[in-house]
C-alpha cells in the first residue's frame, strides 16, 4: 500500500518539465499544507506584530509577559478555544454560527492563485510555486474575496444587535463600493499584460518594469481599495470602536470571534500579496533578468521566495503603519471618496493608459525597458498633475490644509502659546 | 483530473474541514452558563430598546443597486482589457505583437462609446443625489 502511494515519487522525470499526475497531486497537497500552515502561523504572528508595532509607534512596550511577548499569540489562541460561547437572545442561530465560517473560508482560499516563487525543479519534475495556477488568475481572488462580505452581513444581521447590524451594513456598502474601483484598477494591468494569469503578469513586469512605475495611479487606487476591502484603518468603519463597539462581531465570543479575526488578517496578507504580484513584480528580483529565465534551479526558487516575502512583509508593515498615521474617515467621506473620486479617476486612467499603449504600439516601440521608461515618464507627469495641480492637497494631506491660511495661522498661534483660548473664541 | 481547478477543490475541502473543526472544538470545550443577563444583546449596558431588525437607511439599498450597474461594467471591461491588443490590430497578432502599421483605433473607440453612455448615467445618478450620503 505504502509502495503504491510512493510509486509516483519513484519515477524520475526531467526536472524542467511538468510532473506526472501523481506527483502533481502530491505536490499540490504538500504545497497547500505548507502555505496553509504558514498562513495560520503568520496570522498569529501578525497579531503580535500589530501590537508590537503599535506599541513601537506609540512609544510603549506592548505584549511582553507571555514568553517575553513571543508566546502571546499562542496564549490568545488557547484562551479563545477555552472561552465560553454566548448566544444572544433572538439571534438567528444557524446563521449566527455559519457567519464566521463564511467569513473564514473565502479568506483562506483566495491565496491559492498567488505565485510565491519561481518554479522548483525536483527529480520528479518541475513544481510550480503556486497552489492552483488557474487560467482565470487574479479574477479568482477578486471573486472569492468578495464572498467574504456575506459572512460580515450575516454576522451583523443574525446577532440581533444594533451595533452589529450597523457594522454589517456599513461593511457591505463599503466593500462593494470599493470593489468597483479595485476592479477598474486591475483593468489597467490587463491592458499591459493582456492576460489575467498572475504568472503572466509577473513575467510582463520583469521585462517592462514594475507596474507601480508604469501604472502608478492604478496602484494608488488599488492600494486605497485594498484598505477599504480589508476594513483596515483609515476605513475601518465596520468596526469603528468609538462608534460601534466592535461592529459586526460585537456579539461573538470564543472561537467564532477568532475566525473573524483570522479572516481579517488573512485578507490583509492576501491583499498585500496581490498588490505585490500586480504592481511590484511578484517574486521578481529587481534589476536582474536572471531569476526569470530558465533553467529553474533551487537557488532561484529560494531567492525569489525571499524577494516575494520581503515585499509582502513590507506591505503588511505598511498596513499597520497607516493605522497609526491616518485618522478614521467619516462614513460619508468614505462613500464619496469611493464613488465620486476613485471611480471617475479609474475610468479616466483606463482611457489614458489605453491611448498611450495604442500610441506607443503605433510608434513601433517594442514592449521592453524603453516602453516602460516612457510609461513611467507619463505617470510622473500624471501624478504631479493629480496631486499638485488638481488636488492641491485636499484629499491626500492632513486636515489642516482644508482650512484657510488665516485659520491655520491662528490655530498655530494658540498651540504655540502666543495666543490664548479666550482670543480664539473672540 | 483537471490540473487547474482540482487543487482549488482540495483546498476548499481542507479549509471547510478546518472551519468546522475550529467551531466544533470551541463548541465541545465550552462551559455554557447562560444567564438571562448574559444573553441580552449588548447595548452599552442599558436594556435593549426594541428589536435590531428594524428598517434602516434606504441609502444602503441605493449603493447596492449602483454597485450592480458599475460592477457589471467592470466585468465587461476585463475581457476588453485582455483582448485589447487584438482589438486594436486590424490583422491577427504576430507572436503576440501587432505590426505598427496595422494599429487601429477600433478597440479603444468602442470602449469610449461605452464609457460615454455610462458617464451619462453616472452624471444623472450624481445629480439625483444618489451618491450623496448625509
Amino acid at each position: 500500500m505504502i509502495h503504491l502511494a510512493l510509486q509516483p515519487l519513484m519515477q524520475v522525470a526531467d526536472s524542467q518539465l511538468p510532473p506526472t499526475e501523481g506527483v502533481f497531486l502530491i505536490g499540490t497537497v504538500v504545497k497547500m499544507l505548507i502555505v496553509f500552515t504558514v498562513y495560520m502561523v503568520g496570522v498569529a504572528m501578525l497579531t503580535l506584530a500589530e501590537r508590537k508595532i503599535s506599541a513601537w509607534i506609540q512609544d510603549r512596550h506592548g505584549p511582553n509577559r507571555v514568553g517575553y511577548g513571543w508566546l502571546q499569540p499562542a496564549a490568545d489562541g488557547v484562551k479563545n478555544i477555552m472561552k465560553e460561547e454566548t448566544y444572544p437572545d433572538a439571534a438567528n442561530l444557524p446563521l449566527f454560527i455559519l457567519a464566521p465560517a463564511i467569513s473564514f473560508i473565502p479568506a483562506m482560499i483566495t491565496w491559492a492563485v498567488i505565485p510565491f516563487a519561481s518554479p522548483l525543479p525536483t527529480p520528479w519534475g518541475r513544481i510550480d510555486m503556486v497552489v492552483a495556477d488557474l487560467p482565470v488568475g487574479f479574477l479568482f481572488c477578486l471573486a472569492i474575496s468578495s464572498l467574504g462580505v456575506y459572512g460580515i452581513v450575516l454576522a451583523g444581521w443574525s446577532s440581533n444587535n444594533k451595533y452589529a447590524l450597523l457594522g454589517g451594513l456599513r461593511a457591505s456598502a463599503q466593500m462593494i463600493s470599493y470593489e468597483i474601483a479595485m476592479g477598474m484598477a486591475t483593468v489597467c494591468v490587463l491592458l499591459l499584460s493582456g492576460n489575467v494569469s498572475l504568472s503572466t503578469i509577473i513575467q510582463q513586469q520583469s521585462t517592462m518594469g514594475w507596474n507601480v512605475f508604469l501604472l502608478s495611479i492604478a496602484f494608488f487606487i488599488f492600494l486605497i481599495a485594498a484598505f477599504a476591502e480589508t476594513n483596515r484603518l483609515p476605513f475601518d468603519m465596520p468596526e469603528a470602536e468609538s462608534e460601534l463597539i466592535a461592529g459586526y462581531h460585537t456579539e461573538y465570543s470564543a472561537m467564532k470571534f477568532s475566525l473573524f479575526f483570522i479572516a481579517e488578517y488573512a485578507n490583509m496578507v492576501t491583499a498585500s500579496a496581490l498588490i505585490t504580484s500586480l504592481f511590484f513584480g511578484g517574486w521578481d528580483i529587481p534589476f536582474t533578468q536572471w531569476d526569470n529565465l530558465p533553467p529553474f534551479t533551487v537557488l532561484k526558487t529560494v531567492l525569489t521566495l525571499g524577494a516575494f516575502l520581503t515585499k509582502v512583509l513590507f506591505f503588511l508593515f505598511f498596513f499597520m503603519w497607516i493605522r497609526w498615521t491616518l485618522p478614521r474617515f467619516r462614513y460619508d467621506q468614505l462613500m464619496s471618496l469611493g464613488w465620486k473620486i476613485m471611480l471617475p479617476m479609474a475610468l479616466a486612467y483606463i482611457t489614458i493608459i489605453g491611448t498611450v499603449v495604442l500610441a506607443l504600439d503605433r510608434a513601433g516601440i517594442a514592449r521592453g525597458p524603453t516602453y516602460g521608461a516612457i510609461m513611467f515618464g507619463m505617470n510622473v507627469v500624471l501624478v504631479v498633475l493629480l496631486f499638485v495641480v488638481l488636488d492641491r492637497g485636499r484629499i491626500v494631506s492632513p486636515a489642516y490644509s482644508r482650512l484657510d491660511r488665516e485659520e491655520v495661522a491662528r490655530l498655530r498661534d494658540i498651540s504655540s502659546g502666543k495666543s490664548t483660548l479666550a482670543e480664539k473664541n473672540a | 483530473m483537471d490540473r487547474n481547478y482540482f487543487p482549488v477543490l482540495i483546498l476548499l475541502g481542507f479549509v471547510v474541514a478546518n472551519a468546522v473543526m475550529m467551531l466544533a472544538l470551541s463548541h465541545f470545550t465550552l462551559r455554557a452558563h447562560p444567564t438571562p443577563e448574559k444573553q441580552v444583546p449588548y447595548e452599552s449596558g442599558i436594556p435593549p430598546l426594541g428589536d435590531a431588525r428594524e428598517r434602516f437607511s434606504v441609502k444602503f439599498y441605493m449603493v447596492a443597486m449602483l454597485f450592480i450597474v458599475f460592477d457589471i461594467e467592470t466585468v465587461f471591461m476585463i475581457p476588453w482589457g485582455v483582448y485589447f491588443r487584438q482589438l486594436s490590430c486590424s490583422v491577427p497578432l504576430v507572436n503576440g505583437a501587432c505590426p505598427p502599421a496595422q494599429i487601429q483605433f477600433f478597440g479603444l473607440g468602442e470602449m469610449l462609446v461605452f464609457m460615454v453612455i455610462l458617464l451619462v448615467g453616472y452624471v444623472y445618478v450624481w445629480k439625483k443625489g444618489a451618491l450623496q450620503w448625509d
